[in-house]
């Protein structure tokens, strides 16, 4: 049936609204970072200087604030990847084994991950207080480790970095696990009924049908593990807000800062770099996943 | 009893152990944050009670009133039902343009719709700062809406429309001939029987709205329009050591998140693992 062009206006109309703001909101900001990653502007003079590519070679090789933010996102997501989804995985296959209350887990773990950043942070930080947190208090009155008196674990440059990924993991490893489950579940039970009949023992039935077909599954909790591992910002922002002396600041940090210091030019190029080492992970994971499953 | 059973009867009790130790884990910060709340300023600095010596609930109204949080909780209902009202009905229009009608540059639109989705754009709130600067919208609830409105588009959309695609097409076929028209299709018949998508829609992006940070940060100055969460760093800012007020606080920021979790997990729960799983 051929439409008329008449028709083809009205229909249109559906899509306008979404159209338009998806255009300004989305589209033009995706725009406008690119261009602005050629110019050094202050954001508020009329005039923008055109440098092409010096701020990204400058990003690139003279900066190491930003580098070093990045090691420690790194740093977050590495921990995340193994100790959070090692976490993950050990309870869905716990939980999969038909256990009694497994809703009541699955309801439990996925508590951490509904709560916003902020709020969790600023419990957490609560906890970690030096003076009057219940961590250094358990400590040194249950376990009589009196180093950990007043210990400040989020001033102290040694401990900063791992007691913010710690909580970060806090409220990760349930989103993994609600992925990690839906996926096993999808397995089909007489596979491992015809294991049984086989003679598979519990091993070898995990290394040849769940590990296979929950690789896909596990890629996905990894590539979403290091987009949002990396581009962690609430925790650290209500945690620390990137101190002591920079030692938790992440690239959205340094990012934010930059543009609060009015380096909007300079602020999208590192933006751009930063989303360009985001892409090539995630491609990676994928391309690493596709050999696996051969 | 056979060695299978004991077998098994320990392996159970083993997985409960660990399990309920996670658990743990997993609620002991959020009642510390509760009990925390109830207690003085006192009590928090001294004694580390499991529960407060006497409930002060007057900790809550002192909240409201003299920190503000009665003001940041209106200011986040706000921006969550209107933000999530506007997405659902423009999301739902658009998606069954893109899943039933025809116009010109249908696929090509929607493919760049939904690359949004899969490509991280890190550090997109500058240029939405500089956006809402220019259209004179910085430091307003409209301004701040329309990110929240056009974060959601993407998603929205691509959900929508798979849950179309497969909806069957006579029903609607049969309302054309009774002389329905195109928008009476989508209103009367599409979007009652997307009900549940919608539901799945509403409750993420409530979520997601309610928590959102960020963007809340870079547009807002003014503290009688910001949402809870940026009150609650504005609060940490001002008052550094008021324990109990600022737990407070976060349980008032928290309680409307984990009413609706409780309610709805199965559909969170559902929503989250089939979306990943999906895409």
């Amino acid at each position: 049936m051929r439409i008329s062009n008449k028709e083809k206006a009205y229909n249109m109309m559906f899509i306008a609204p979404a159209l338009i703001l998806f255009m300004v909101f989305n589209l033009y900001p995706i725009l406008r970072t690119i261009q602005l990653s050629f110019f050094e502007w202050n954001g508020i003079d009329r005039h923008m200087t055109f440098v092409g590519f010096q701020q990204y070679i400058d990003i690139l090789f003279y900066n190491p604030i930003f580098w070093r933010s990045m090691l420690n996102a790194g740093y977050i997501t590495l921990l995340s990847l193994t100790l959070q989804n090692g976490l993950a995985l050990m309870l869905a296959l716990l939980v999969n084994r038909q256990i009694r209350g497994d809703n009541i887990y699955r309801v439990i773990f996925f508590l951490p991950p509904v709560l916003s950043g902020i709020v969790v942070g600023l419990i957490w930080r609560f906890v970690y207080d030096g003076n009057h947190g219940i961590l250094n208090h358990v400590l040194v009155y249950t376990f009589g480790l009196e180093q950990f008196r007043d210990f400040a674990w989020l001033s102290e440059i040694r401990t900063a970095l791992s007691a913010v990924t710690v909580v970060h993991m806090w409220r990760g490893f349930g989103y993994g696990f609600i992925i990690l489950l839906a996926g096993l579940q999808t397995i089909p039970q007489d596979l491992y009924e015809a294991a049984e009949v086989d003679g598979a023992d519990a091993w070898q039935q995990f290394k040849y049908i769940t590990a296979p077909l929950l690789i896909p599954v596990f890629t996905l909790v990894s590539i979403l593990t290091v987009l949002g591992s990396m581009q962690i910002f609430d925790l650290i922002y209500s945690m620390t807000r990137g101190g002591p002396a920079g030692h938790t600041h992440v690239p959205i940090t340094r990012i934010y800062e930059y543009m609060s210091n009015g380096e909007f030019g300079y602020a999208t190029a590192m933006a751009i770099l930063f989303g360009i080492v985001l892409l090539v992970v995630s491609a990676a994971q994928i391309y690493v996943s596709k050999k696996l499953n051969r | 009893m056979n060695v299978h059973l004991i077998k098994k009867r320990i392996l159970d009790s083993v997985t409960h152990v660990i399990l309920i130790t996670v658990a743990l884990t997993c609620v002991f910060p959020v009642f510390w944050m509760l009990s925390s709340s109830l207690k003085t300023q006192d009590e928090v600095f001294t004694s580390m009670r499991l529960l407060p010596q006497s409930w002060r609930f007057s900790n809550y109204l002192e909240a409201f009133v003299q920190a503000d949080f009665g003001v940041y909780f209106l200011n986040s209902l706000f921006y969550t039902v209107v933000g999530v009202f506007f997405i659902v009905f423009i999301t739902s229009l658009a998606a069954y343009g893109f899943a039933r009608l025809e116009f010109w540059g249908r696929n090509a639109l929607f493919y760049i719709l939904i690359s949004t989705l899969l490509i991280p754009i890190p550090g997109v709130f500058i240029p939405l700062y500089l956006l809402l600067k220019n259209l004179g919208l910085l430091d307003t609830r409209t301004g701040l809406l329309l990110c929240y409105i056009a974060g959601g588009l993407a998603f929205g959309i691509f959900l929508l429309k798979s849950f179309f695609d497969n909806l069957p097409k006579e029903i609607e076929e049969a309302a054309l001939i009774d002389g329905c028209s195109r928008f009476g299709l989508y209103w009367r018949i599409a979007l009652p029987l997307a009900r549940p998508a919608l539901a799945t829609l509403v409750i993420m992006n409530s979520l997601t709205i309610w928590n959102e940070f960020l963007l809340a940060l870079v547009v807002l100055q003014d503290r009688t329009k910001m949402p809870i969460q940026r009150g609650l760093m504005v609060f940490q800012g001002t008052f550094i050591t008021d324990y109990p007020m600022l737990m407070a606080g976060l349980t008032i920021a928290t309680i409307p998140v984990v009413v609706i979790y409780l309610f709805m997990q199965k559909h969170i729960i559902k929503g989250i693992a089939a979306g990943a799983l999906k895409g």
